[in-house]
């Protein structure tokens, strides 16, 4: 089964894009696939502790493994120690090698 | 190698170009006899509406005398054997299910979505 | 010895209008810093990104002359990154839509990028391990 790595750029309280993503996260992973989240530009703004609650939160509850890009927590002062449970921050190393082992990787 | 195309942004740049882009790459890349499919989610699924009118253009002494036409390049790309897909969802929340669409798309629940990605061997979201 | 993958970026972008350029441009980076060979395809704003007529400018608000500002220049970022991976054993390919080009005036891209059409996207994808799109707003 092919994994999927799905890339959220986008803040989840500008537009309901984020949810929809998230969604989409849960329902690859119930169909069987691998799937990892990967955070990155305003797509972080969602895993600062303390951060309104999000659909994320769903993801954060099953197998997906959730990342955030470093240099997009970093850029918008969002220590990897404030990071809401189960997040990892991650470098951008992490979308190539996922690249490079035949995940389909969906920019959003 | 079959590949799933989903447009999500309708109407971007689609007057400068007089296409919308990325329907019009996938016939291009369809003319090099890529395999594809195309996925019309958000607001994207507006393209499968009826009398979709963006002529009519003047600034100045400038006149448009070609206006974009997504719904008819629609057709035309499944003409050309191209499964054209529409999330039912996002047509629901924008009171299209009680319009005429466009004839011969494929309505698609989200949860159909993974079902619909398997079936193609890359996913490219525009 | 570590497998040597292609991996096919294409982006739409202009530059200094989205994060989404810097994103990109970090991933082409760590790409090619593992050996991979790496190809872009340059779509719609994004055929801007290696133009050669691309300038610095001083920064008044900052009381920086042109020289201290640096202002980066995705050309340069481009130029940059086909000799790193040369460094690093790899390729860089660089191609702009030729349509694009014309439609924005920008034919007079820096050496190395060239034109193509989407026929070289459908290429470059198919003789990749993936493809990455990362579309514009």
């Amino acid at each position: 089964m092919r994994g999927y790595l799905l890339i959220e750029s986008r803040d989840p309280f500008e537009s309901t894009g984020a949810a929809r993503t998230c969604e989409l996260a849960i329902q690859l992973r119930a169909a069987g696939h691998d799937v990892a989240l990967f955070l990155v530009q305003n797509g972080v703004l969602a895993v600062r502790s303390g951060a309104r609650r999000t659909e994320l939160d769903k993801v954060l509850g099953t197998k997906i493994e959730v990342l955030a890009d470093d240099f997009s927590l970093r850029e918008r002062g969002i220590a990897p120690a404030s990071l809401s449970g189960g997040v990892k921050a991650a470098p951008i190393d992490s979308v190539v090698e996922r690249m490079a082992a035949g995940w389909n990787a969906i920019w959003h | 190698m079959k590949v799933l195309q989903i447009v999500e942004t309708a109407y971007r740049a689609t007057t400068e170009e007089q296409d919308d882009t990325v329907i019009w790459i996938s016939h291009a890349m369809r003319g090099a006899s890529a395999e594809l499919g195309v996925l019309l989610t958000g607001n994207a699924v507006n393209y499968v509406a009826g009398e979709q009118d963006g002529s009519g253009l003047m600034l100045g002494a400038w006149r448009q005398t070609q206006p974009p036409a997504p719904a008819q390049d629609l057709a035309a790309l499944m003409r050309k054997d191209v499964p054209v897909y529409c999330v039912r969802e996002d047509l629901a929340e924008r009171g299209l299910m009680e319009c005429k669409l466009l004839e011969g798309i494929v309505l698609m629940s989200r949860n159909q979505l993974p079902r619909l990605f398997g079936e193609y061997d890359q996913v490219w979201r525009w | 010895m570590a497998t040597k993958h292609t991996l096919t970026f294409v982006l739409m972008d202009a530059p200094f209008e989205s994060a989404r350029t810097t994103i990109a441009f970090r991933l082409l980076h760590a790409a090619l810093d593992r050996g991979y060979d790496v190809n872009v395809f340059a779509y719609e704003g994004a055929v801007a990104l290696s133009f050669a007529k691309q300038a610095q400018h001083p920064n008044a608000v900052h009381g920086r002359d042109v020289a201290q500002e640096d202002h980066p220049l995705s050309k340069n970022w481009i130029a940059a990154l086909m000799a790193h991976a040369r460094t690093r054993g790899a390729d860089l390919k660089w191609v702009n839509c030729g349509l694009c080009v014309d439609e924005r005036g920008v034919g007079e891209a820096i050496e190395g990028a060239r034109r193509g059409s989407p026929a070289d996207c459908w290429k470059m994808a198919q003789q990749s391990t993936a493809t990455l799109v990362i579309p514009t707003k």
